[in-house]
């Protein structure tokens, strides 16, 4: 009895030895489709990927490639329609698939736990935080509401969340951004799961708030030691969390391997222009344009025979990489490196880019817009019974710049900082509280569009950032493009403006065929040159593009900036360039105006901004931006605490509360008074306290490692 | 909180004073009070004795200053007949014209006197009320839980056979109107065309003692319209919040799906139904007037058909009065109920 029973410990200690040692997940050859009334739709093909306990697994393509799919069946959460038609998922050894709707739910949320895009479509706004995150150990553990509790507040103070009993007690919509996403985190680790799978978990974020949740995220990873799984589009987020890297393409797996192995030397044709067709440093838009991939991504039922991106592939071969499925070939050299394509051994990887076409740098021309000392504010709380102190929103403080003609001028904040408004200022959606804003010497500040004649509406225009929502989804493309040529009065007749809508589609390099195509039938990228072309219509002298590519997919990105470039250089237009991205940024504009709370509080040449010294916001902002490049090393700079909101802003420094250069500044100086504009090279201006001397001290945040 | 219900009863009061003058105008027209005159002293008398008694009567002032009277702000209207004795609005036969009040109207507490009951409309109005509030308790007691489950149950699964076949039913319910499914109802379980004798086709017996056999055939028609309707709208919502993100996140913590359907989808699920609910105790009023005078149920709906059938002009003002209030009040109620359960609401 003894004896058996010693055994019997034995055998599973040995067995708990075996389970440490495999993987936590693995997945092998998965395939899942989505069943409609007509058709099967494959979404994800022989997928396989494994994860190792803690270890972080990224898993990175476009959107629609199936990298979500792959999450949720993990989770088998795949809805009425999807179903796993081939292939296992297991999780600690076991088959997910074969497991009973209750084991599942055993699993979900205390061994397996998913952080969500969307913190606030997440959280339910009905019920508080404090419930919520209680619930988790109320399930899994069956703790108390005592324990439940205690339990929950330790881990909003993990997910360092200041006053976590106040924050138990709020509802989801009384949160920041940040704050709400750190809960959907707090509540993944309540029961300290094995494996977290991260679906995109930064992407609704501001780049310095992205920065404090990757950095959490990491940190807690190492102290509980779970694995992740970690999906994500952005390649540069993917190097600073993950130890593996997966590349998707159109529900395959095309490339994997160790993050620094698929980093240095990719060996599929996909990564490798996904990587061409981003802005790393050292880019230029003059001397190494960016490549997009040419073509669209294929949709799930229109992939072609072979290689799934042999269309687009610059390697491509006919009658071999279309003639049979490819398989994952190993790559030599590498630890379990894998790429799925059948000429991995005889293209020549380390090849450089072929360069496109060098491009004359555009000398700027004259002035053509001026702000001076532009300010907006807003009175918010004011109520027609209330009568208490109205409070004032400062959405811009004293803008003060010029831009020249054919100049890219970049403006780069969080979102908050007031940058938005300051376009509807411009744009003429708002008047401006005080100060001058001079187009082609007319003084526009107070005249609101409608007042403003069809001259000066068609030289000012916008790109917006979601051309999803731009378009009218019930007029065609040429009808809209012909509309806004009619606002601007430009043509004598229908038939000369149609001409005109046609070139026009030319110019955003869109078919003819287009203009009688529908909204819905185009695809992101497609309907942003429409958003393009009719802000082009008539012929605008500045054009205010308000993050026109962060809602598209990378691949998109560098063609729709390539575009904007293009039609730049041949009509010498002003671009104002509203971003939060600042590797676009680096790569595009001539010089880059920094906001915070609706100051400016950096201007100068990219040059200028990107190198030290910097204004200690820029210098955070630099730091928070993830790059995809082994080769760079950057200081870590984590900001505490959130942007004050504006209608109650610090005295003294905007950024006071938040610098960690405030101790280099004598005498609080930095919390009584608002720091004047310093002019520190020509055409550089940083608005700081900082004394010269320390100002020289700074090192530069982002390092090209010597190689 | 408290500005805003301060806000919302001067809205309503400001509601209500227009709707009652659009009521006043529209029952004083002059055809009206001509009737009035001639069936109180005849048929046959002349133009100009319809006007000398509409003189006499209170009626010859101006439409507003006849309304001020029937409110309460302007002194009540005074005559002196040819025997020198002084009469008027506010003086009771056989009072003395010195102690009699000088107001008096609806804010003085006297909504008049009716002529089809021979009795003060008050009276009469809180009779028939509290025999409605009897028959709506019931309705909505019938009505509210059996229209959430219903909703509910189509809902948290949306495409089910449950959900199909609740959905029809919900349809075919909020199609037929009172009229129609009362008439039925009366045919099917009443009449022997059918011969389920099983309940009474009247509910006269009903005001002074309800049982399952005189009530049950009103109650379900009024509720059985607002059901269906209410039962769509719950059933929309819940759809909607199964689909929602925060139910994917409950759902991958490993709740069971009755805790997501009760805990977490029901409460923000109720939001929009809430309102429709309240909303309908107005327009049920509406239902209540057709199955009361089908019924022969002598309540508020009742009263507001025997006074606008026999142009008493008083009672039916005081029955409009009530409604507007009740309308309002519902509405103030559901404003305010919604911040409960919506905490991303707040009222300033």
């Amino acid at each position: 009895m003894n004896a058996s029973h010693g055994l019997g410990t034995m055998e599973s200690a040995a067995a708990l030895l075996e389970m440490e040692r495999g993987p936590i997940l693995e997945i092998d050859d998965l395939s899942i489709s989505f069943f409609t009334r007509t058709r099967e739709i494959p979404a994800v093909m022989s997928f396989s990927c494994s994860v190792m306990p803690g270890e972080a697994v990224g898993l990175v393509g476009e959107s629609g490639c199936g990298k979500s799919t792959v999450a949720l069946g993990v989770m088998q959460d795949l809805g009425v329609n999807g179903r796993v038609v081939g292939g296992s998922i297991r999780f600690k050894g076991r088959d997910l698939a074969r497991m009973t709707p209750a084991e599942l739910r055993q699993i979900r949320g205390s061994e397996i736990a998913m952080i969500y895009q969307e913190p606030m479509a997440s959280l339910n706004p009905a019920l508080t935080i404090g419930r919520q995150l209680m619930e988790v150990p109320m399930i899994h553990q069956g703790a108390s509401s005592a324990e439940a509790r205690a339990r929950a507040l330790e881990v909003v103070g993990d997910v360092k969340l200041p006053d976590p009993e106040r924050i138990l007690r709020s509802y989801p919509h009384q949160l920041s951004g940040g704050q709400q996403q750190r809960i959907v985190i707090a509540m993944a680790l309540m029961s300290r799961p094995s494996l977290l799978i991260l679906d995109e978990p930064t992407t609704a974020l501001d780049v310095t708030v992205e920065a404090a949740v990757v950095e959490l995220v990491k940190e807690l990873g190492r102290k509980y030691g779970t694995s992740m799984l970690f999906i994500s589009h952005n390649l540069g987020l993917v190097l600073e969390t993950c130890d593996r890297i997966c590349v998707m393409y159109s529900g395959e797996a095309v490339e994997r391997g160790r993050v620094g192995d698929v980093f240095d030397q990719m060996r599929h044709p996909y990564t490798q222009a996904l990587f061409r067709s981003i802005p790393l440093p050292g880019a230029d838009k003059n001397l190494r344009p960016l490549k997009s991939i040419p073509g669209n991504f294929p949709l799930p039922h229109e992939r072609p025979p072979g290689c799934n991106f042999g269309p687009r592939c610059s390697y491509f071969q006919q009658g071999r990489c279309d003639a049979q499925d490819v398989p994952m070939f190993p790559v030599d050299g590498g630890d379990r490196h894998e790429s799925r394509c059948l000429r991995v051994r005889e293209i020549d990887w380390s090849a450089p880019d072929t360069i496109a076409s060098e491009q004359e740098k555009l000398a700027p021309g004259p002035v053509v817009l001026r702000l001076e000392d532009l300010k907006k504010y807003y009175e918010a709380g004011s109520s027609a019974f209330g009568g208490k102190a109205r409070r004032v929103v400062k959405a811009n403080e004293t803008l003060s710049f010029e831009a020249r003609e054919g100049e890219t001028l970049a403006i780069v904040g969080e979102s908050g900082c007031g940058k938005s408004t300051f376009a509807k200022v411009l744009m003429g959606l708002e008047t401006a509280t005080s100060g001058r804003i001079t187009l082609f010497n007319q003084d526009i500040q107070s005249t609101p569009i409608q007042a403003r004649d069809p001259g000066t509406v068609s030289k000012v225009q916008m790109v917006f950032q979601n051309p999803f929502d731009t378009l009218n989804p019930s007029m065609t493309v040429g009808r809209q493009i012909t509309r806004a040529l009619e606002v601007f009065r430009m043509g004598r007749s229908g038939h000369e403006r149609r001409e005109m809508m046609l070139r026009l589609l030319d110019v955003v390099k869109l078919p003819r065929a287009f203009a009688d195509r529908m909204p819905r039938q185009l695809s992101g990228g497609q309907k942003q040159r429409v958003g393009i072309a009719r802000a082009f219509a008539g012929s605008a002298k500045v054009v205010i593009a308000d993050e026109p590519v962060s809602a598209l997919d990378v691949s998109v990105q560098a063609a729709v900036t390539e575009l904007l470039m293009e039609i730049q250089r041949k009509e010498r237009t002003t671009l104002l360039f509203i971003s939060h991205d600042l590797s676009i940024v680096r790569y595009l504009s001539d010089r880059v105006l920094v906001m915070y709370l609706g100051h400016v509080v950096e201007i100068g040449t990219t040059d200028q901004v990107f190198a030290p010294p910097y204004h200690p916001y820029t210098e955070a902002l630099l730091s928070a931006v993830p790059i995809a490049d082994t080769k760079v090393e950057k200081t870590h700079i984590v900001l505490e605490g959130e942007i004050p909101s504006a209608m109650n802003p610090p005295p003294g420094c905007p950024f006071q509360t938040r610098c960690r250069w405030k101790s280099a500044v004598p005498g609080g100086l930095c919390e009584r008074q608002v720091p004047p504009m310093r002019t520190l090279a020509p055409g550089h201006q940083i608005k700081c306290h900082l004394p010269e001397e320390e100002l020289q001290r700074m090192q530069p945040v982002i390092r090209l490692a010597a190689t | 909180m408290l500005l805003f219900l301060v806000k919302r009863l001067v809205t309503m009061l400001v509601t209500a004073i227009c709707l009652t003058i659009v009521v006043f105008a529209l029952t004083n027209l002059p055809p009206n009070l001509e009737k009035i005159a001639k069936s109180e002293i005849g048929t046959r008398i002349s133009d100009a004795e319809v006007t000398s008694w509409l003189d006499k009567n209170g009626f010859g002032a101006p439409l507003l200053v006849r309304y001020g009277e029937w409110l309460g702000l302007l002194p009540g209207w005074t005559r002196t007949d040819e025997n020198g004795v002084v009469y008027g609005r506010c003086i009771r036969e056989g009072e003395d014209p010195a102690t009699a009040p000088i107001r008096c109207g609806v804010l003085q507490g006297e909504w008049g006197y009716s002529r089809v009951f021979r009795q003060e409309v008050a009276d009469v109005i809180a009779r028939g009320l509290g025999l409605t509030g009897k028959l709506m308790f019931w309705v909505l007691l019938v009505m509210v839980p059996g229209a959430l489950l219903t909703g509910v149950l189509a809902g948290m699964r949306e495409g089910s056979r449950t959900d199909r076949a609740l959905s029809t039913a919900s349809i075919v319910a909020t199609a037929t109107p009172e009229y129609v499914s009362g008439v039925v109802f009366i045919a099917v379980f009443t009449s022997s065309a059918v011969g389920l004798k099983w309940f009474n086709g009247s509910a006269t017996s009903a005001m002074d003692d309800a049982t399952l056999v005189n009530f049950t055939l009103p109650v379900l028609t009024v509720a059985l319209y607002a059901m269906g309707y209410v039962a769509r709208m719950t059933r929309a919502s819940m759809a909607e919040v199964m689909t929602a993100q925060y139910i994917r996140t409950a759902r991958l913590k490993g709740v069971s799906f009755p805790k997501i359907v009760l805990r977490h989808a029901l409460r923000n699920a109720l939001i929009a139904p809430f309102t429709v609910i309240m909303l309908q105790i107005p327009w049920l009023l509406n239902g209540v007037v057709i199955v009361e005078t089908l019924f022969n149920y002598k309540g508020f709906g009742w009263t507001l058909v025997q006074a606008a059938g026999n142009n008493d002009i008083d009672l039916l003002l005081g029955v409009s009065v009530v409604s507007v209030i009740v309308v309002l009040l519902t509405q103030l109620i559901s404003d305010v109920g919604y911040v409960f359960l919506n905490p991303r609401i707040r009222l300033a």
